[in-house]
C-alpha cells in the first residue's frame, strides 16, 4: 500500500493506503470523487479517460498514481478559470458538440493540450492530434469544428478584441 | 481489462539501485518506465509480473543529443519529445516514427527504450532503426555493452537483454550527404498497431545512383524483416518504380504474415507492396534533398 501526495487542479491532495499500482484514473474517480473524468475500456484505447500532465495529454488508465506525483495534473473539473468557461468548453456547448457526452471530457483534455502546443492547427493537426479519442456517437465533425471555433475565440481573445464570435 | 494482476511496487532512486532489484528479483520483476505497453499487458494478465521497477524517473536516462557524427537518444525519451528534437529535424525518418506512433497520449508517456525492450513484434522504433544500423546502449550489473539493433530482438518479445540489464539509450550514426530515409505504417487507427509497416533508407551519388540501401518489413512476423538481397538489388540502379518493385519482391514474396484481425497473409502482402513503392519514393525524394513530410497511414 502507497499514501500519494497529488496536484490536482491546483490544489494538492494526499491519499492514503492505495494500491501502490492503482492507477490514476481510480484515484481521481472513487477516492476524490472527480468522476468528469470517465473509465472508457480502461485498456488504452479509447482516450475517454484523458487528462494532462504538465500540460501533456495522458490516459489516466495507463499511468500509476505514483508516477503523477509531483506533476501539475489537470482534469476537466479545473479547466474553466473559475466562472469563465475554457473556450473549448464554450464552444462545445454553442455547436452542440456531444451526444451522448461520455467521451467529451477526455476529447475537451486533448483538445486543450493540442490548442496549448499549437494554438492555430489545420485540419490535419486536428486529425492527427486528436486520434486517440473515440466518439462512438461519431461526433467527429462537430468535435473538429469545436476546436477551430476555439482557436478563433482564443487568437481574438489575444488581440484583445471583445464580443460574440460569429 | 480494469484492474491489473496485483504486483510488488519498487521505485529505485538511481540506475545502479535499480539494476541491482531487477537482479535480485529476477525474471518475473518487469521495469516499468513509460507504461504504455506494458501497464495495458498487465491489465490483460499477460505473463507472471510479481514486481513492477519503476525506473520512469531515474535521472539522466532521457537525454537527446546531436552531434557531429551520431546521434544519441537516452531510453526514457519519449515518443512526443522525440519527434519534436532536433534528431528528428536532421532524421526525417526519425520524425515520421516518432510522430506516428500511436496517438498523442500515448506519445507523451512512451519511451524509446520501452519500445524496443518489448520486444513486440509490432512495435516501431526496432524496425526504423535497423534503417539506421542503429546501436543499443545496454548496461547490467556486470557493467556496459553495445548490440546493433538488429542482434537486439531475438524473437517476438524476446531480446537479448538478461535478467538485470537495461536499455540505456540507442545511438544512431548520422548518414552522409544525399542520403534519406522513411518509415511509414498502415494502420486501422490511431492507437491500433500497424497491419503493416516499412522503413527504407536510400544513399545516392552525384548521378542519382544508389549506392547503399537498407530495407525492413514491420509488423508482418515474430521480428523486423530484413533482406541483403532486396538491399543489393536497389544499389546500382537509379531507384526508378520499377526497380523499387523488384527489390520489394525479393524481401515481400518470402514473407508470411500471420493472418489475424488486421487481414490475411495476402492481403497484408499487398499493403506491403504498395508501402514499398511509397516509402521508396519518400526516402529517394529526401536523398535528393527535398524537404517533405510524412506520415502514417490510415485505412
Amino acid at each position: 500500500m502507497a499514501s500519494v501526495k497529488l496536484e490536482i487542479n491546483g490544489e494538492t491532495h494526499t491519499v492514503a493506503d492505495i494500491a501502490a499500482d492503482t492507477p490514476l484514473l481510480w484515484v481521481l474517480r472513487d477516492s476524490l470523487g472527480l468522476v468528469g473524468t470517465k473509465y472508457g475500456c480502461g485498456g488504452g484505447y479509447c482516450g475517454a479517460c484523458t487528462v494532462q500532465l504538465d500540460g501533456q495529454a495522458v490516459r489516466s488508465c495507463s499511468v500509476t498514481a505514483v508516477a503523477a506525483q509531483g506533476k501539475h495534473i489537470t482534469t476537466i473539473e479545473g479547466l474553466a478559470n473559475g466562472d469563465e468557461l475554457h473556450p473549448l468548453q464554450q464552444a462545445w456547448i454553442e455547436l452542440d458538440v456531444p451526444q451522448c457526452g461520455y467521451c467529451q471530457a477526455g476529447q475537451i483534455m486533448n483538445a486543450a493540450a493540442l490548442l496549448e502546443s499549437n494554438p492555430s492547427p489545420s485540419d490535419s493537426d486536428i486529425n492527427r492530434a486528436m486520434a486517440g479519442n473515440i466518439c462512438r456517437c461519431g461526433c467527429y465533425v462537430r468535435i473538429k469544428q469545436a476546436i477551430q471555433q476555439a482557436s478563433s475565440a482564443l487568437a481574438f481573445n489575444a488581440m484583445g478584441v471583445e464580443g460574440e464570435l460569429s | 481489462m480494469m484492474y491489473p494482476a496485483p504486483f510488488r511496487y519498487h521505485r529505485p532512486e538511481n540506475l545502479n539501485a535499480a539494476l541491482q532489484l531487477l537482479q535480485r528479483l529476477g525474471e518475473d520483476a518487469k521495469p516499468l518506465a513509460g507504461g504504455q505497453t506494458l501497464i495495458p499487458m498487465l491489465k490483460m494478465r499477460v505473463g507472471d509480473v510479481t514486481d513492477l521497477v519503476d525506473i520512469g524517473r531515474l535521472p539522466d536516462l532521457d537525454e537527446i543529443q546531436l552531434g557531429e557524427s551520431e546521434a544519441r537518444i537516452g531510453a526514457l525519451a519519449t515518443h512526443a519529445r522525440i519527434a519534436a528534437s532536433s534528431v528528428a529535424q536532421r532524421l526525417p525518418s526519425v520524425r515520421d516514427c516518432a510522430g506516428g506512433i500511436a496517438d498523442a497520449q500515448v506519445r507523451a508517456r512512451g519511451t524509446i527504450g520501452g519500445s524496443i525492450s518489448t520486444g513486440d513484434p509490432s512495435t516501431d522504433w526496432a524496425p526504423m532503426l535497423h534503417t539506421m544500423a542503429a546501436i543499443v546502449e545496454i548496461q547490467g550489473p556486470g557493467g556496459k555493452r553495445e548490440v546493433a539493433i538488429d542482434d537486439f530482438i531475438t524473437d517476438a518479445y524476446t531480446t537479448v537483454l538478461q535478467t538485470g540489464e537495461l536499455v540505456t539509450g540507442v545511438r544512431i550514426p548520422l548518414p552522409p550527404a544525399r542520403s534519406g530515409g522513411a518509415y511509414i505504417g498502415y494502420k486501422r487507427s490511431a492507437p491500433a498497431y500497424p497491419t503493416a509497416a516499412v522503413g527504407i533508407q536510400l544513399t545516392l551519388d552525384e548521378n542519382d545512383v544508389c549506392i547503399a540501401a537498407r530495407c525492413v518489413l514491420s509488423a508482418v512476423a515474430s521480428r523486423p524483416v530484413t533482406s541483403a538481397a532486396a538491399d543489393a538489388a536497389l544499389v546500382g540502379t537509379r531507384l526508378t518504380e520499377e526497380d523499387l518493385r523488384a527489390a520489394g519482391e525479393l524481401i515481400i514474396a518470402d514473407t508470411n504474415p500471420p493472418a489475424d484481425v488486421r487481414g490475411s497473409a495476402d492481403y497484408k502482402r499487398s499493403v506491403l507492396r504498395g508501402l514499398f513503392l511509397q516509402v521508396g519514393a519518400k526516402a529517394l525524394q529526401r536523398a535528393k534533398g527535398e524537404n517533405i513530410e510524412g506520415e502514417h497511414n490510415y485505412v
